[in-house]
């Protein structure tokens, strides 16, 4: 099972062992990581996912690609050039590692 | 016979292509959810040629609202085409000959600068700047209640406490605050049901609601920036170059969007509690509950019934072929009700896994800018009811408003416990 760090905007650290297949916001909300809400259930259509993939990731999740992604991190507070939104990262062994930081609040 | 059996029957009585669930009275009568159910079950998209409406298509299960929601590019939200509720004249109301752009009523690109312009403004950072006068507000509008004694909740409290949070947000003159609810409910006013008698008439209030306006937005740019959704849009570059009916549109969108629902929720909460004792109790046992309790109000009471949109092409929608042109409703009223997306619907639970997964709110880019703003209001509320009434006990009928838009509530008598 892959794993990935979560870090909340205060420097707290949650360390998670997650399910291939899954989205990130699903691994996050299933594990009860704070400040990452998925308020649609992860159908792209709130913004309240909002991460931030560390540069050393970037590469292997890619940016924001899709239209409908696009638009609502345009919404999103806060937005960064690794913003993405965590129900549009699946989950792959690719991603063993990966470390993800949260912003101060979802929206 | 059970009242329950009563409505079956009258439901299914009626033939399915006469099935029109924009009735009114349906709302008030409070049965339209056995009308909803049916439709999920039997024609989930379904067509009524012939409405006070004109022809219509509803849209009752929760995924295929949130594949309308998500949709933008093919359902329109344009003023325009009708706007934003079944009742087209509503959105001719609200922007008529007065043109007050409100960006719920837009579709991109133009929607989007507008957004992006105002909703910093009720950004969760920008909240909590407010939350402290919220609170006090709510604490000394609570502390003037009699106890034990029977009095109107929607009156002293819902609408209240609403016309006080509004007049924060906009550090609006506190004396005149009544002002604020009376031109939100002249902004989507029609003629002849007791609030407007003319269009002439609404548009005199609305230029005399645009002139105050002007005079505080005059005021704030000269003062230092603080925390007030004026002060905030008279600094901020993204706004402070606003022509005077955008200004004016936004604040009136601003207001109206935080009247009436924030109104209903307050009194939505108080009629769940009531007729859930056991989720009181447990409210009661652990007031950390307020949090997730606050959503779920949220999504039991849905304010909105509905979110209406013209199709600007054809399109497949659950099966159905919707035309270019036609008006299709979501009806968050049923999608919230809809077991295939929502565990047990019909049941007010207070600490739910997923509290926020509901439609009240909508979802998609025209997703409610205000949400986190009304949480956080009817958060400080029950947090500071909890901290002076063992209950909020209602002792008569409630009496619901005869709406097919807004689900709420005109009376609700109550009587407080220590």
């Amino acid at each position: 099972m892959p794993t990935i760090t979560f870090f909340e905007a205060d420097g707290t650290k949650h360390i998670v062992d997650v399910e291939n297949g899954i989205s990130v916001m699903e691994s996050a909300v299933r594990n009860d990581v704070p400040g990452i809400d998925g308020d649609c259930g992860g159908s792209c259509a709130c913004a309240t996912c909002h991460v931030y993939v560390d540069p050393a990731w970037i590469e292997k999740t890619g940016r924001a690609e899709a239209s409908m992604e696009k638009s609502l991190l345009d919404f999103a507070e806060d937005v960064r050039e690794n913003s993405r939104l965590g129900c549009q990262i699946a989950v792959t062994d690719d991603l063993d590692g990966l470390i993800l930081e949260l912003p101060v609040a979802q929206y | 016979m059970t009242t329950e059996m009563l409505l079956a029957d009258e439901v299914s009585a009626i033939p399915l292509g006469d099935l029109d669930v924009s009735e009114p009275a349906l709302f008030q009568r409070d049965v339209i959810d056995a009308y909803f159910a049916r439709l999920r079950k039997e024609d989930p998209v379904h067509y009524c040629p012939d409405s006070a409406y004109g022809p219509y298509w509803s849209v009752t299960k929760y995924k295929d609202i949130m594949h309308v929601e998500t949709s933008h590019q093919i359902y329109s939200s344009e003023a325009g085409l009708g706007g934003v509720v079944i009742d087209s004249e509503i959105i001719q109301g609200a922007e008529g000959d007065l043109e007050l752009p409100m960006f719920i009523a837009m579709d991109p690109p133009k929607h989007d600068d507008q957004r992006k312009a105002v909703s910093p403004i009720v950004a969760p950072g920008n909240l909590a700047l407010l939350e402290g006068t919220i609170r006090e507000r709510a604490g000394r509008i609570l502390d003037s209640l009699p106890v034990g004694e029977e009095f109107n909740w929607v009156d002293r409290v819902s609408i209240e406490l609403t016309t006080q949070m509004l007049a924060t947000l906009f550090d609006f003159p506190f004396e005149e605050r009544r002002k604020l609810t009376r031109w939100s409910d002249v902004t989507t006013a029609v003629p002849g049901f007791g609030i407007i008698d003319s269009l002439e008439q609404r548009k005199q209030e609305l230029l005399e609601c645009a002139a105050c306006f002007r005079g505080l937005w005059d005021q704030r740019t000269k003062q230092e920036p603080k925390a007030d959704l004026i002060s905030m849009m008279a600094h901020s570059p993204a706004t402070q170059n606003m022509s005077p009916n955008e200004f004016l549109g936004n604040i009136m969108l601003l207001i109206v969007g935080g009247n009436d629902t924030t109104r209903n929720s307050i009194s939505g909460g108080v009629v769940a509690l009531n007729q859930n004792p056991d989720q009181y109790e447990k409210l009661l046992a652990n007031p950390a509950l307020v949090t997730s309790m606050v959503p779920e109000i949220i999504r039991w009471q849905t304010p909105l019934t509905h979110m209406r949109r013209t199709a600007l092409d054809d399109a497949d929608l659950g099966g159905k072929k919707i035309k270019k042109g036609d008006k299709v409703v979501m009806w968050y009223l049923s999608g919230n009700r809809d077991e295939e997306a929502i565990d047990r619907p019909n049941e007010f639970i207070i600490d739910r896994e997923r509290p926020r997964q509901h439609l009240s709110f909508g979802f998609g880019i025209h997703r409610c800018v205000g949400n986190r703003l009304a949480e956080m209001q009817l958060r400080v509320l029950w947090e500071e009811i909890l901290k002076r009434f063992q209950k909020v006990e209602i002792v008569g009928e409630p009496q619901r408003v005869h709406s097919n838009f807004i689900r709420g509530f005109t009376s609700l008598p109550v009587r407080l416990h220590a």
